[in-house]
């Protein structure tokens, strides 16, 4: 029993945590015939929401057919209450020491219990203004490629298709340019 | 309802695995791009491979039916470059500016993290933006 707990609150290695991952893809077309991923959402939610008169045709059509998408995220963020709250782990990110050194630099604080930094995340108009155009970066690209990490890295490359290959190259080409030459300068 | 039910266990566990797996941490995501860590990259490449494996093995079977009893078909994705990679490029800035990609989006705004919120926020907009402007953008 207390081998169980203390895996619940310890984060959980690459090795465990990527088949548990990896494992959504066959599971999901095993529970409905479903395509797993989870930007499509983005696009449902606007859809629920979008008023009659405005009609934008990319978000016409049934979003009610993808509730089971709907559900699913509701589900990842319980489990996200469940991992981060209810069973959440006392120590600091473990990242590695040239990690550190690199953030110290850049003039960060190291991790201190959160799993994101309070430098960019507390409240403050700067820090919300960055964080909302940064996710309009993030719904516009996904929905410009029609997926994200977990439609095109996951579901796309474990199925073997070639534009997934090319979302990839761009997302990790876009991530490679932001993190070495803008993220250095964020706080200064 | 009860159909349902797989769909949002399902998606706790991958809530779960993502915040266990700190892949919802900005600290893991500059330690990735920054080639600094084995972490990530274990878990995407496993990820993937259990996936692989799991997807041979199962159109390999003899009955493929899902649970609610439709044959199972491997989605395709229509066919392009322009759109994947511009598309992905402009998610990628983004998230290596601020470490989240939309699973762990929605796995950080369950713990109750208002920037998460924030973010999300701003990813609805942009999803409209890009539905508004589709017509005038190269796929």
């Amino acid at each position: 029993m207390d081998t169980i707990l203390a895996w619940l609150y310890a984060p959980w290695p690459w090795y465990v945590a990527g088949p548990l991952i990896g494992l959504m893809v066959p599971l999901m077309l095993f529970i409905g015939n479903r395509s797993f991923g989870i930007s499509s959402n983005l696009r449902h939610l606007c859809a629920i929401t979008q008023p009659r008169h405005v009609g934008v045709d990319f978000f016409q059509y049934d979003w009610k057919e993808h509730t089971w998408s709907l559900v699913f995220v509701v589900g990842t963020a319980l489990g996200g209450f469940l991992a981060g709250v209810v069973f959440a782990n006392p120590q600091p990110v473990a990242i590695s020491p040239a990690t550190q050194d690199m953030l110290l630099n850049w003039g960060f604080t190291l991790p201190a219990g959160s799993l994101v930094p309070e430098e960019l995340f507390h409240a403050s108009v700067r820090n919300y203004t960055l964080l909302f155009a940064c996710g309009v970066l993030v719904g516009f690209g996904t929905r410009y490629a029609a997926g994200c990490t977990s439609g095109h890295a996951i579901t796309g490359l474990s199925t073997l298709q070639l534009p997934s290959l090319w979302a990839v190259v761009g997302i990790f080409g876009g991530g490679l340019f932001s993190s070495w030459l803008l993220v250095p300068w964020m706080l200064k | 309802m009860l159909r349902y039910l797989p769909y949002l266990l399902a998606g706790m566990l991958f809530g779960f695995v993502l915040i266990k797996s700190e892949a919802a941490s900005w600290y893991r995501i500059q330690e990735m791009f920054h080639f600094q860590s084995f972490h990530m990259y274990g878990i995407l490449m496993s990820a993937i491979a259990t996936g692989l494996v799991s997807v041979q093995i199962i159109k390999r079977l003899g009955s493929r039916r899902s649970l609610d009893g439709q044959p199972i078909q491997i989605p395709e994705k229509p066919p392009g470059r322009v759109s994947y990679l511009a598309g992905g490029a402009i998610f990628g800035v983004g998230w290596g500016l601020i470490g989240l990609c939309p699973g762990p989006i929605f796995a950080l705004v369950g713990t109750g993290s208002l920037g998460a919120l924030v973010v999300l926020a701003g990813a609805l907009h942009g999803t409209w933006l890009y539905g508004a402007l589709k017509h005038h953008l190269p796929h």
